[in-house]
């Protein structure tokens, strides 16, 4: 076995291992503290919690990309609300009166284009002028919303259209719409990160970027692709989700790119760049979810979710930073 | 000559950019509307920049440092919140060093693991964020927090009270600019705090302790934090638990508008003040224009890359980045 392999599948299997753990805590404490007379691993609450994490583990996915290659992205919460009222705004338009029930691939279309557009132009403007991805997304994520508010005021915007609202609670095979949707995106974006040029020139990049550039890879374009993408998969989840809510405020999504981001690192994704993986995403995405249902489900106040979830992400990086240093510590002068 | 002359307004312009457009502003949005340059209008933007401006200060040294710090927002939640709670318990005399105790151990803590286990700041603070906020919502009880007497107590006058004419909030905001401003800037500990930031390697083989550098920065941070919240308690005398939520984005954008790098090393107090106070008159002067509250977001996001994009461009010498 190489040195070190052990502690990286110690790392990789991890979160996975905190699923496990979390689950049986959860089994074991509802017994005793739960007021519901249901199991905690019961089938349908299982489904219910995979369709639950589809909005931000669709996100979370782009951003696990977008975090790879050496970049961040704070509009997405923004980008989140925008396509979202798009999406339920443009159903009402008169100009798509005519089209009955075929006015939804054509709102899901628009809404799609939109977030894809907000988040190339943010790939755009940190490839052009080289500025901090952190400070250009943190300026989008101000403007985005500001966009949001100058839409509709602070009213909420809301259409339902039952067509929609059915295909959104459909459940195909067991699974929930929601959830299809998060398994194809993260099938997807582990095929192009790890078979494909563009994700392994993407890790790369974050790597080191000098080298990449030095090996004659395009940073830019490829930065850019990845925030089409990330801005393209926070409207797919906006459209997912408001489907079958069909009422959008205008401060909904905010606080998602911390949510996501944390999901994200508890994953395994490196801030720095360089190494991580969308299946860990996954992993760190539902740890979240179960942390959530799981509280509430042996009776502790909403509120602990919030300091339990921030001191593991803590300890992640602690115990994470243990791992690590032993190997550095004999490069040391 | 005249192409010296150029070379030397390129360069005033680019080390003194942000004032420069600071002036323009003022400068367009008078001659827009008369009353913005009014004495009362001047303190009432000074005033709602106050808590913001109090924040930034302190994460003005944090990002000096190298650092990021995402937790002042729901910090500063927690202070509002149990300065709100313990005035009613053990009166307003004990609450605010108790408040002032408990934040200062947040800060600490951040700072003991940001400085001594040296783990990633953005990581941490954002952790933090979350905790803290948690921390606030298991205090409270999710309920909102409100002081009994609202008449009777003293403990308005921070934010609410007036002092020689000009409000509390502006003195305190200023005064503590100004202590700050020169502790940063002409004492030991500022100038290892740009050493840290600029060369955390370079400042520790100098004898710099990196370390406690960064804690003590993280402390500063909190202090101010304390004071903002202070602030906003007695501004309102009563509180929702989400009160500051957000802001951790609007005090780094302000930072990052006065011109301090996200990399560390540069920045000043005085600039600070300013980016808070042109985003206090951008929000003031677009709603003298009679535009709606929210076209300030769209302005402040491309003013801030604008700021950021000219600096670097004016450091690099070329407007395009060199990325491929």
């Amino acid at each position: 076995m190489q040195p070190g392999a052990l502690s990286d599948a110690l790392k990789k299997g991890a979160i996975w291992g905190f699923i496990v753990l979390e689950l049986i805590f959860f089994s074991v404490a509802g017994e005793y503290l739960s007021l519901s007379d249901n199991a905690f691993m019961d089938y349908e609450n299982m489904l219910l919690l995979l369709k639950q994490s589809a909005p931000i583990g669709i996100i979370a996915m782009g951003m696990t990309i977008v975090m790879i290659n050496g970049n961040i992205d704070l509009s997405v919460g923004a980008t989140y609300a925008i396509a979202a009222i798009i999406l339920l705004d443009s159903m009402t338009w008169p100009i798509f009166a005519g089209l009955g029930d075929w006015v939804i691939p054509v709102a899901w279309l628009l809404a799609l284009l939109a977030g894809t557009m907000l988040g190339a132009l943010n790939g755009i403007i940190v490839w052009k002028t080289g500025v901090d991805a952190f400070i250009v997304t943190l300026g989008s994520m101000l403007g985005f919303r500001g966009i949001v508010f100058m839409f509709n005021g602070e009213n909420p915007t809301s259409h339902l259209n039952w067509t929609l609202v059915d295909f959104a609670e459909a459940q195909v095979l067991g699974l929930h719409t929601a959830t299809w949707f998060l398994a194809i995106v993260t099938l997807v974006l582990w095929y192009v990160m790890t078979r494909t040029v563009h994700g392994r020139n993407a890790y790369a990049i974050g790597d080191n970027r000098e080298a990449a550039v030095n090996a004659g890879i395009r940073v830019g374009p490829h930065m850019m692709i990845n925030f089409a993408i990330i801005g393209f998969l926070a409207a797919l989840s906006a459209v997912v989700f408001y489907s079958e809510s069909g009422s959008v405020n205008p401060n909904d999504g905010q606080l998602y790119e911390l949510w996501v981001i944390t999901a994200v690192v508890l994953g395994g994704t490196k801030i720095t760049g360089g190494a991580g993986s969308v299946i860990g995403t996954l992993g760190g995405v539902i740890a979240i979810q179960l942390l959530r249902k799981g509280l509430g489900h042996i009776g502790a106040d909403t509120s602990t979710v919030n300091l339990v979830i921030g001191l593991i992400l803590i300890a992640v990086l602690v115990l994470d930073r243990q791992l690590n240093v032993k190997g550095k510590e004999e490069l040391k002068v | 000559m005249a192409t010296l002359t150029k070379q030397k307004i390129g360069s005033v312009l680019a080390k003194q950019g942000i004032l420069v457009a600071f002036a323009l502003f003022i400068i367009a949005f008078t001659f827009a509307n008369p009353k913005f340059l009014s004495v009362d209008n001047l303190f009432s933007v000074i005033r709602s920049s106050a808590i913001l401006g109090i924040m930034a200060l302190g994460v003005t040294f944090v990002v000096i440092s190298g650092n990021l710090d995402l937790s002042v927002g729901s910090m500063m939640s927690f202070s509002t919140i149990v300065v709100l709670d313990l005035h009613d318990k053990i009166g307003p005399f004990l609450a605010i060093p108790a408040m002032f105790a408990m934040t200062l151990c947040l800060g600490a803590f951040i700072g003991f693991l940001v400085g001594y286990l040296k783990l990633n700041s953005l990581i941490v603070t954002l952790g933090m964020l979350s905790a803290i906020h948690g921390l606030t919502l298991t205090y409270s009880g999710g309920k909102n927090m409100d002081i009994a007497d609202k008449e009777g107590t003293w403990f308005s006058v921070f934010g609410q009270g007036t002092a020689l004419g000009i409000p509390v909030p502006i003195l305190i905001f200023l005064g503590l600019a100004a202590v700050l401003g020169l502790v940063l800037a002409r004492t030991p500990f500022g100038r290892k705090v740009y050493a840290v930031g600029g060369n955390g390697t370079a400042a520790t083989f100098s004898g710099i302790r990196r370390a406690r550098t960064v804690f003590l920065c993280y402390v500063m941070s909190s202090a101010c934090v304390a004071v903002a919240g202070l602030i906003q308690a007695s501004r309102s005398l009563g509180s929702q638990n989400t009160v500051g939520q957000g802001l951790e984005l609007e005090v780094l954008a302000a930072v990052i508008l006065g011109g301090a790098s996200l990399m560390g090393g540069s920045g000043t107090i005085f600039k600070t003040v300013i980016g808070v106070l042109i985003l206090g008159f951008i929000q003031n002067g677009l709603l003298l224009l009679g535009l709606q509250f929210y076209v300030q977001f769209v302005v402040t996001w491309v003013i801030i890359i604008l700021a950021v994009w000219l600096d670097i461009a004016a450091k690099r010498g070329k407007l395009w980045s060199p990325i491929a």
